[in-house]
């Protein structure tokens, strides 16, 4: 009994210790110079870098201190999170329709796309094939793919952006090689015949590819494919570049309800403005991104192969068309992928 | 060992003796072969990983801000979460074991519920509740409350998926003990929180602190429920178990392997408390069980 009143009281001791660490949790809202970004899955390593690099910019202008939050996932997830909920401020994602369907939840402007430089993109990337070490399946283009025996890693184009861009490539290469839209489907059928595992992102993907070592050739982002080199050594692996691909344009857009809610619109704007700037460009190219700027891309243009590069535009019309035609529900790759 | 046998000679012949020594060592050899494989091996590799570059690297990685937000979060997490369900609990146990009522046999079995149901269905059950979409939620978002993709979001689906423990251990328990003691207690004129303090509590304190031992382990390391209602914000709403396996989706596997050290130690201190209770349940109540 005694023993007993001696353990409660250290109990009500614990108890009052973590409300009090809870009371300065409490304190940790929101303020106006906190910026939540939420972003796809592979870019995780250059806004790090952003954000460093705008902090210090903006601290220069305007003496106040900026904490930009992070947070990473697959591209629809994130969407997904977003009209849930989650209170981003801006949304970098990996392709427009994810915006969209933000936008279509009302919490922001349907022409959000209009209202920074280069519909809303300022950076492009596009896809490639990473290999292991001396390519030992021979792997140079699309049509490898096909082959039987050859294991082909790609995420899920229902929650990966980057899953979608290397399906519309696949889709695409085919398409404008034989113009037909039958056939290309049948090529991305066979394509997802070698798929053995369907992660959710892009970086789950790799993962699958580099530390499982699944498969025998990982259909990935450019950037995320020299930030494998720079991880596991080019020693290990090697980036196929494929002649022709897909012009990938990851946009940003500020999440107006959110901004509004919080008092952060203007230092929103400034975040995303200042990634179209000459130091924010040379960011994005040290990160193995396309940037937008003449400047940079030209300083950098060793590092980026010469690949042709076709636009959603070129080939499917918006991206709000393509995601009709090919991702949702009973759309094409529900048509193609049979597990 | 030694006392065991002792022990077992005083009473009748133990059976065990007729096993032949080969049948012992070899279920002794198995049973170590075991735990090698599935815990020290795994253990060992956890700190080794943690460890491969240096104590400087593995002490920067614990001490950095997003990892110790992490592990701010998670113990806040488990502080709320373990006090709550202590006392749903004792609630749930006494009302189901000393009361007779209609739809108690079912209430008995939804109490498992969160055991049964995927932790993944778990958190999206709060997302679709509490998230923009419905009218509740988004009336919760236009007052400026914020529940999921924030803390209280991450309390309310650990609360969720831990809530059966307590519960569980002290039904059993109480129903065992059934009411002669608390009726005793009222005849003699004791009013009803001086019947709680006085018999019951001291009755069940080892079964009530065994299933608050279990249910925060399972607060601390809860991954499914937790990840779908955090939004992943790193520094605001990562717990360890998120922490660790964004730090391994960057490639930063130290880092990773370093606070994964943290989990192994919360639960070795788990481990600690729970057989630290068992010598003393041994200790003072002899003659139960």
């Amino acid at each position: 009994m005694k023993h007993f009143h001696r353990h409660t009281s250290r109990l009500t001791a614990g108890i009052a210790l973590f409300s009090s660490l809870l009371g300065t949790a409490a304190q940790a809202a929101p303020a106006a110079n906190t910026l939540l970004n939420v972003s796809y899955d592979p870019t995780r390593e250059l806004y790090q870098a952003e954000n460093a690099a705008f902090a210090g910019y903006w601290k220069q202008k305007t003496g106040q201190t900026v904490t930009i939050n992070q947070s990473h996932g697959g591209s629809g997830k994130q969407a997904r999170a977003v009209i849930d909920g989650l209170e981003a401020d801006v949304v970098t994602l990996a392709l427009a329709y994810d915006i969209d369907a933000i936008a279509d939840s009302k919490l922001l402007a349907t022409n959000w796309q209009q209202r920074l430089p280069q519909n809303s993109t300022p950076y492009t990337s596009t896809i490639v094939f990473v290999v292991r070490k001396g390519n030992p399946k021979g792997i140079r283009n699309w049509d490898d793919l096909v082959k039987p025996g050859i294991g082909v890693i790609t995420p899920n184009p229902k929650t990966s952006g980057g899953a979608r861009w290397n399906y519309l490539a696949a889709w695409g290469y085919k398409q404008k090689q034989t113009g037909s839209a039958e056939q290309a489907k049948a090529f991305v059928k066979a394509i997802f015949k070698n798929v053995p595992v369907l992660d959710t992102g892009a970086r789950g993907s790799t993962l699958t590819f580099t530390q499982r070592g699944l498969g025998d050739v990982l259909i990935a982002w450019e950037n995320e494919a020299h930030l494998i080199l720079n991880e596991f050594g080019a020693d290990k692996f090697e980036i196929v570049a494929p002649p022709v691909s897909i012009l990938a344009e990851p946009p940003v857009a500020i999440v107006d309800r959110n901004v509004d809610k919080h008092g952060t619109r203007k230092l929103a704007e400034a975040y995303l403005n200042f990634l179209y700037t000459p130091q924010a460009q040379e960011i994005i190219a040290k990160n193995s991104y396309r940037p937008r700027s003449a400047a940079a891309a030209k300083k950098y243009a060793s590092q980026f192969p010469n690949i042709k590069l076709f636009t959603v535009k070129d080939l499917f019309g918006t991206w709000r068309q393509a995601q009709k035609t090919h991702f949702s529900d009973g759309g094409t790759f529900d048509q193609i992928y049979t597990p | 060992m030694q006392t065991n046998t002792t022990l077992q000679e005083q009473r009748k012949a133990p059976l065990k003796r007729n096993d032949p020594p080969a049948v012992q060592a070899i279920l002794i050899l198995l049973t170590l072969l075991f735990f090698a494989i599935f815990i020290f091996m795994p253990l060992g590799l956890v700190f080794a990983e943690g460890l491969r570059k240096g104590v400087a690297v593995y002490l920067e990685a614990i001490r950095e801000p997003f990892a110790l937000s992490a592990v701010k979060l998670t113990l806040i997490t488990a502080a709320i979460v373990v006090p709550l369900n202590a006392v749903f609990g004792v609630t749930a146990a006494w009302a189901i074991s000393k009361f007779s009522f209609k739809g108690k046999t079912l209430l008995v079995s939804l109490l498992d519920l969160p055991f049964a149901v995927s932790p993944v269905i778990a958190g999206l059950i709060f997302v679709l509740l509490l998230g923009t979409r419905t009218g509740f939620g988004s009336w919760l978002g236009d007052h400026g409350i914020k529940i999921i993709f924030s803390t209280p979001g991450i309390v309310i689906a650990t609360l969720f998926v831990t809530f059966p423990f307590v519960a569980r251990e002290l039904i059993p328990l109480m129903e065992a003990q059934g009411r002669e003691e608390e009726e005793a207690a009222i005849t003699l004129g004791a009013r009803g929180w001086q019947v709680f303090s006085r018999i019951t509590l001291p009755n069940i304190r080892w079964g009530l602190m065994y299933g608050m031992i279990l249910c925060m382990a399972r607060s601390i390391g809860e991954f499914g429920a937790v990840s779908v209602v955090s939004g992943h914000i790193r520094g605001m709403t990562n717990t360890i178990p998120l922490h660790v396996e964004i730090l391994y989706s960057e490639y930063n596997y130290t880092a990773s392997f370093a606070v994964s050290t943290i989990l192994v130690f919360l639960a070795l201190v788990t481990i600690a408390i729970k057989s630290l209770m068992e010598k003393n349940v041994h200790n003072h109540q002899p003659t139960q069980h």
